[in-house]
């Protein structure tokens, strides 16, 4: 659900950007003549048209787009059609998978200068790393923390969703895995995969007099927010963005001490890529600090991995003050779950649901 | 007139010219129903087939994990004993849901029947249609607006009195049944309305002349005669509402969990289908034994 919605605001922003087509803003480059072919959702980045233009004037590449749907289309387009993609945008929860599947090669560094200014943390994260080699280049980062309404006491904690200073004016996301991980953050366990999982349970359940809500979507956490239905919520950090720039909602958005749940997606170039060369390149454009405040600031973008690149934003950017270089230091990355802790999750979160409509 | 018909038809004799070069009727039976039932198998057959194929899978047949047959599915009652609450909830909510739009179905129904004429009747039953052509969502949300703390009744409540507090209910089950109740008035409407237009004025005529007062009338004349269309029209209530999962998920916020949003979260959210599908199918029993323990009840009303 949040990496769909995410998206789709990006792809409807992306529709208006076409107009934007034309830059060539970027220094002329000797030419590495070529074809990359990028596997991607659509509207995500990579397909910004005049981004596409200044690269194949610069380098002389020329990027083509195929597009998944799904994360499970996408590692079934890996599998199934060998030499077909050079460059394939990956989350790091599906990256450990297509790594593990040797789908992916490793990356080799010294073609993707701008990996230099690109956060450590994000770059060692062990989805995109395997016998101390690098399998992707970080890309864009985004992550869920709490959100709360502007001239309130900032919480330091998520016990804060249980203080009874906020009866009945909590908000929780209606996503399992969301849920758990913020009660596993806050009794100190590991979010993905957490030993006690009855601690957990007891955690969420003892936030029952606090809640007010279980939210679905942006659009429904905007109105009811609006409405003042509460004043503490489990929200994204993309989402706060886009309610303070385009609801005008006076929300802070606030990253515990236990650290925000992040999500990471990544570069990777495939095993059986025909023009590895030409996706260094690419991935390196990508990250680009050039690059990306025209993104960020034309089309709305996550905050990328490069912090190069968001301190290149205008320091006003609410994208900017929101994703601080400091939370990447203390979130933990989403990683992907098997099916039967999935389906434990699942079952709890049914469980505490039927205990807070009780 | 009506005795003159019967005189002819006796006349006549049962040995009219019609009779002649017919088809053996289970050539015409069988022929007619042949595209309702192939219909029927194509649209609601193969695919409730398919989702009890899948209620027994172990996992939901996409990608590559090796699939094996399991009843585990349907232990979930067993192994989730918190369910038990939720199909109770789904059970009262569905109880009320349908008392109640069998009240103000009916009362609505035999106010159109016996009170308006003519032009008069048929405009008045596009008005009762006309907000159901919108789509269920968009009432569903206005009931929020209207609902929820500064909504619309909040407003209005203050223009009256301005020091009261908040009558908000949303987040409520009394909020859940009353968009079930908004959404699935107009089956119960038609229903009734179509059992109460078939009686004929006379027998209510005859009643009040002999003296019956209008409760008299509306318990032993009214209610069993249009008692077929109260019963289709409960059944047709009942049955989604305790599967429905929009209303409870949009009105119910954190009270909004009943066995159709658990169903819906099986299948969007966690993934797992057979689940889903079994608890679907338990639902399907449950409900088919309710109607089985009533059925006597419901044989007669039908027949009435």
């Amino acid at each position: 659900m949040n990496n769909i919605t995410r998206r789709n605001t990006l792809q409807l922003m992306s529709a208006g950007l076409i107009a934007g087509a034309g830059y060539s803003m970027f220094p002329r480059k000797a030419a590495a003549a070529g074809t990359i072919t990028v596997l991607n959702w659509q509207g995500y980045g990579t397909d910004e048209a005049w981004s596409i233009k200044a690269f194949q004037e610069s380098t002389g590449i020329e990027v083509v787009h195929d597009y998944y749907s799904s994360e499970a289309e996408m590692l079934t387009k890996l599998r199934t059609n060998p030499g077909a993609y050079d460059l394939v945008v990956l989350n790091a929860a599906r990256c450990a998978q297509a790594m593990a599947e040797d789908l992916i090669a490793p990356i080799d560094y010294s073609k993707v200068p701008n990996i230099s200014s690109v956060a450590e943390n994000l770059r060692a994260n062990e989805n995109f790393n395997k016998d101390g080699k690098g399998y992707a280049v970080p890309w864009v980062w985004g992550l869920t923390a709490l959100a709360m309404r502007e001239g309130l006491p900032k919480a330091d904690s998520y016990a804060v969703l249980g203080d009874p200073a906020y009866k009945n004016r909590v908000a929780l996301q209606d996503d399992a895995v969301g849920v758990i991980a913020a009660a596993a953050l806050l009794t100190g366990q590991d979010m993905n995969n957490p030993k006690d999982l009855d601690l957990v349970k007891e955690t969420l359940k003892g936030f029952k007099p606090n809640v007010k809500l279980l939210w679905s979507t942006e659009d429904q956490w905007n109105k009811s927010f609006a409405a003042k239905e509460f004043d503490v919520a489990m929200y994204w950090s993309g989402g706060s963005v886009r309610s303070k720039r385009v609801s005008k909602l006076p929300v802070d958005f606030v990253v515990p001490k236990e650290g925000g749940i992040g999500w990471v997606d990544g570069l990777g170039i495939p095993a059986s890529a025909p023009n590895a060369e030409g996706a260094h390149a690419f991935a390196n454009w990508m990250i680009d600090p050039k690059f990306y405040v025209e993104w960020a600031t034309k089309a709305g973008a996550p905050a990328s991995s490069n912090v190069a690149a968001m301190e290149a934003l205008p320091a006003d950017d609410l994208s900017r003050q929101i994703h601080k270089p400091e939370y990447i230091a203390t979130m933990s990355i989403m990683s992907a779950l098997p099916d039967d802790r999935r389906e434990a999750f699942n079952n709890l979160w049914q469980e505490v649901k039927a205990f807070y409509a009780e | 007139m009506r005795s003159d018909a019967v005189l002819n038809e006796a006349v006549r004799g049962p040995s009219g010219p019609r009779k002649h070069r017919m088809l053996p009727s289970w050539v015409a039976t069988t022929a007619l129903l042949l595209p309702t039932y192939a219909w029927l198998t194509l649209a609601v057959l193969l695919p409730l087939l398919t989702m009890f194929v899948f209620s027994f899978m172990s996992a939901t047949p996409m990608g590559k994990a090796p699939i094996t047959f399991t009843l585990k599915h349907y232990r979930a009652f067993i192994d989730q004993p918190y369910l038990l609450n939720i199909g109770w909830t789904s059970l009262v909510i569905g109880f009320w849901t349908t008392l109640l739009c069998a009240i103000f179905g009916f009362l609505a129904a035999v106010a159109l029947a016996r009170a308006t004429v003519g032009r008069m009747r048929e405009t008045l039953l596009i008005l009762i249609l006309l907000p159901f052509w919108t789509n269920g969502l968009v009432r569903v949300f206005s009931w929020t607006m209207v609902l929820r703390e500064n909504g619309f009744l909040d407003n209005v409540l203050h223009m009256v009195s301005a020091d009261t507090g908040s009558i908000s209910f949303l987040y409520t089950r009394y909020a859940i049944v009353l968009g079930l109740v908004h959404g699935y008035l107009p089956y119960m409407i038609l229903t009734c309305y179509i059992a109460l237009v078939t009686i004929d004025d006379a027998i209510i005529e005859a009643a009040a002349s002999l003296g019956a007062r209008w409760w008299t009338i509306l318990f032993r004349i009214l209610i069993p005669m249009a008692a077929p269309g109260l019963i289709s029209g409960a059944v047709l209530t009942f049955v989604p509402v305790i599967g429905s999962f929009m209303e409870p998920r949009i009105l119910g916020g954190k009270v909004g969990v009943t066995m159709g949003t658990v169903i819906e979260d099986q299948f969007t959210q966690a993934f797992n289908w057979p689940l889903g599908a079994a608890l679907s199918f338990t639902l399907l029993a449950v409900v088919l034994a309710i109607f089985a323990t009533f059925s006597g009840v419901l044989r007669r009303g039908a027949a009435a």
